[in-house]
């Protein structure tokens, strides 16, 4: 697990006590945390949980249909939280995977908080591995995890910490279990105490990586705030649509 | 030129040359390491015994035989838990609020010295009608709202639009209308909010038309009272229950096969094409959590839900009590506008009253019931207690009422082609608001209000046509 060594746990306060649900008040904040997922995996549960909202949970995907906002506050720094719709990919064309990669590329969030299914992670890593291609700063919250133990499913976060070198946490939400923990890691991928280091695996065909270092050089040339121009120029070899927009529009320039 | 231009034409030179396949390939290789990542850090002893039986649960619930039978009689104990467990809640809240705090609060304000025709329209008009609508709605809502969630709650809507998906394919419409229909038994407005998880626009169109045809919780009580006091009062007292029931149950169900048939009509006609494919993902059961479902179904649907309701009679009582009570040649307001709807409604197997209250009901469903006994009490003459304005409404229990309507003309025709045409007619405003609001075109808002309003015209003259026919 990767939240803070014990030595420095034993002297901060326990967040818990810390935290002030701040419902949807969200006038004014320190960070920004998006909330993704594949669909019904407790995101709004998740949501719920951190603000003191009652957004309205189901037992069925698709339930979140556009995009809520809560806050809460944590250690006095205050934090601004959006429930993206559920998707199970980040290139699709439904408004949903639209509305949820939108975000996560123009939204610039501090941390991305990737809640996954703990019953089927197989499918959920998918999700989380694209939102790794995008931004670094992701905290994986496996939920459900008290079905997962009724199932008989075993998971070794620490492992997955440390290969996907982000902090990974337990959860089940519905019960109120793994909060600290899940806080605790939030804060410290937003404030800085934890760098997420990601040791990406090489996606790109052999054939393309000549093409995409050529182009992303030049777009972190023209564009210096760029957070990640492989991605984006991967996206311009496929020739999505949006994205060209987005550089024609001059989405990019803004600083972040 | 500019670089963005350069990066773009580079971009676009590039892919010709590499081809469409390489997305394919970074697509199975991000697929192969998630399987790594999760094969790496997960383990499987077994299966629970919670797959076991939620194996089977699926083989009754979704299965081609047993699924559609088992999807209705849950749906008719719902109903009929919420048809037998209201009744006693609302006659102690009409009570409460019609027989004792009304005439109370009438009698103050006269001792006060309030002008009798402000205490008309604030108490006989605006309070009675927001009272009137909290003890007709609150009970059926505070029942339906949670069994509701709980089955949500559970997991079973996702079963409910894998039984109802081939009918909806053969309508030519998505499975998830399902989904959305069953949002629209709780409020259309929600349910055509929820017609955004159908990804394409034609069926989602489709959806967002026939969801009116899903009887919303705002027009519960007209077919709970019209069942009961008509229709459970030819049966046996012992059936009653059942009867009433039952039949709301059979419209509730006439109401889903018009939105098949007329999504099929609209997927022939102006909204041609064939029914998207689409994966539904069945999700686990999942034991509901009982107090949050109770607190968040009473807290954030039924409040809410009551609360627009008041807000609209409030209103609404004004208009009525007004439209009681300024006169125009000799006769009140409501007097000529029941007159000139009277032959239409005739024809349709229904009164001038109802067709006047459907009018001003226009922002808000719930308000039905309340307006038409207003109305007949108005039109009918019954003579009413320390009233001193026309168009004020009174304790009513299932018989009083019943001699009340049929003393106003009704028979068990006006009753069902009642329950018919709340079925069949336009959307409230708050639904039609929305449908513009999510489709961008008057066009289509139009269209939704229309197709309804014209079936439930069809439907009715049929129905009163071949009724007084047999009835010779």
């Amino acid at each position: 697990m990767s939240n803070c060594a014990p030595t420095t746990c034993e002297t901060c306060p326990s967040p818990h006590a810390e935290l002030r649900r701040l419902g949807s008040k969200s006038d004014h904040w320190d960070h920004t945390v998006a909330l993704a997922g594949n669909p019904n995996v407790g995101k709004s549960t998740v949501f719920n949980l951190l603000t003191g909202l009652r957004q309205h949970t189901g037992n069925w995907p698709g339930k979140t249909v556009s995009r809520a906002e809560g806050a809460f506050d944590l250690d006095s720094r205050r934090y601004k939280i959006i429930d993206l719709p559920g998707t199970y990919s980040l290139l699709g064309t439904t408004p949903d995977e639209e509305v949820a990669r939108e975000f996560l590329l123009f939204g610039k969030p501090d941390v991305t908080l990737v809640v996954a299914d703990a019953t089927c992670l197989e499918r959920n890593f998918i999700l989380l591995l694209q939102i790794l291609q995008i931004t670094p700063r992701v905290v994986l919250c496996i939920n459900l995890l008290d079905e997962a133990r009724a199932h008989g499913i075993d998971i070794d976060t620490r492992g997955l910490s440390r290969e996907l070198g982000i902090p990974v946490v337990g959860t089940a939400a519905r019960r109120g279990e793994g909060l600290v923990e899940l806080l605790s890691a939030v804060r410290d991928v937003a404030t800085g105490a934890f760098v997420c280091a990601r040791q990406a695996p090489e996606f790109v065909p052999a054939a393309l990586r000549e093409a995409v270092g050529k182009l992303s050089q030049k777009l972190t040339a023209t564009y210096p705030t760029m957070q990640n121009p492989s991605w984006i120029a991967l996206r311009l070899l496929e020739g999505d649509p949006r994205i060209v927009a987005a550089l024609k529009n001059g989405e990019f320039s803004s600083t972040p | 030129m500019s670089p963005t231009d350069e990066i773009l034409r580079e971009a676009e030179s590039a892919r010709w040359e590499l081809g469409p396949r390489f997305q394919d390939e970074i697509a199975a290789r991000v697929s192969e390491e998630a399987s790594h990542l999760a094969s790496r850090h997960m383990q499987r002893k077994g299966d629970g015994s919670r797959i076991r039986w939620q194996r089977g649960l699926d083989r009754v619930l979704t299965s081609r035989i047993t699924g559609i039978p088992a999807m209705a009689s849950i749906f008719a104990i719902v109903l009929w838990l919420t048809i037998e467990g209201s009744n006693v809640p609302s006659a102690m809240l009409a009570e409460l609020l019609v027989d004792t705090l009304h005439p109370w609060l009438k009698a103050h304000a006269l001792a006060l010295g309030m002008w009798p025709w402000l205490a008309g329209l604030l108490i006989d008009g605006m309070y009675l009608s927001g009272a009137w609508v909290v003890s007709v709605m609150l009970p059926p809502m505070a029942i339906f709202f949670p069994l509701f969630t709980l089955l949500e709650d559970f997991g079973y809507l996702p079963r409910v639009a894998f039984n109802l998906d081939r009918l909806f394919q053969k309508a030519g419409a998505h499975g998830k209308q399902a989904l959305t229909m069953t949002m629209g038994l709780g409020c259309n407005a929600a349910g055509v909010v929820a017609t955004r998880i159908i990804d394409s626009p034609r069926e989602r169109l489709i959806a967002i038309l026939t969801n009116n045809f899903s009887l919303c919780n705002g027009r519960w009580p007209t077919q709970i009272l019209m069942a009961t006091v008509f229709l459970g009062a030819v049966a046996p007292p012992a059936l009653a229950g059942v009867v009433a029931a039952g039949s709301v149950f059979c419209v509730a169900v006439l109401g889903f096969l018009f939105a098949f048939g007329s999504s099929w009509l609209l997927s022939r006609t102006v909204l041609k094409g064939e029914s998207s494919t689409f994966s539904l993902e069945l999700p686990p059961y999942r034991p509901p959590n009982l107090l949050r479902t109770l607190h968040t179904s009473l807290v954030d649907r039924t409040i809410i839900v009551l609360w627009r309701a008041v807000v609209f009679a409030v209103p609404a009582g004004a208009v009525i009590w007004l439209s009681a009570n300024v006169s125009v040649s000799g006769h009140s307001l409501a007097w000529w506008a029941i007159g000139a709807l009277d032959p239409l409604a005739w024809v349709m197997g229904l009164t001038g009253v109802i067709l006047f209250a459907y009018v001003i009901a226009i922002p808000a469903n719930e308000i039905v019931v309340p307006t038409i006994l207003m109305l007949t009490v108005l039109v009918s003459g019954t003579p009413v207690a320390d009233a001193p304005g026309a168009g004020v409404m009174f304790e009513a229990d299932d018989s009083t009422l019943h001699t009340m309507l049929v003393s106003a003309g009704w028979t068990t025709l006006t009753a069902v082609c009642l329950m018919l045409f709340s079925l069949l007619h336009n959307p409230c405003s708050t639904t039609l608001y929305t449908i513009q609001k999510e489709t961008g075109d008057w066009r289509w808002t139009t269209l939704a209000a229309a197709l309804p309003l014209a079936l439930g015209f069809l439907v009715c003259t049929a129905v009163a046509f071949v009724w007084r026919h047999l009835a010779g």
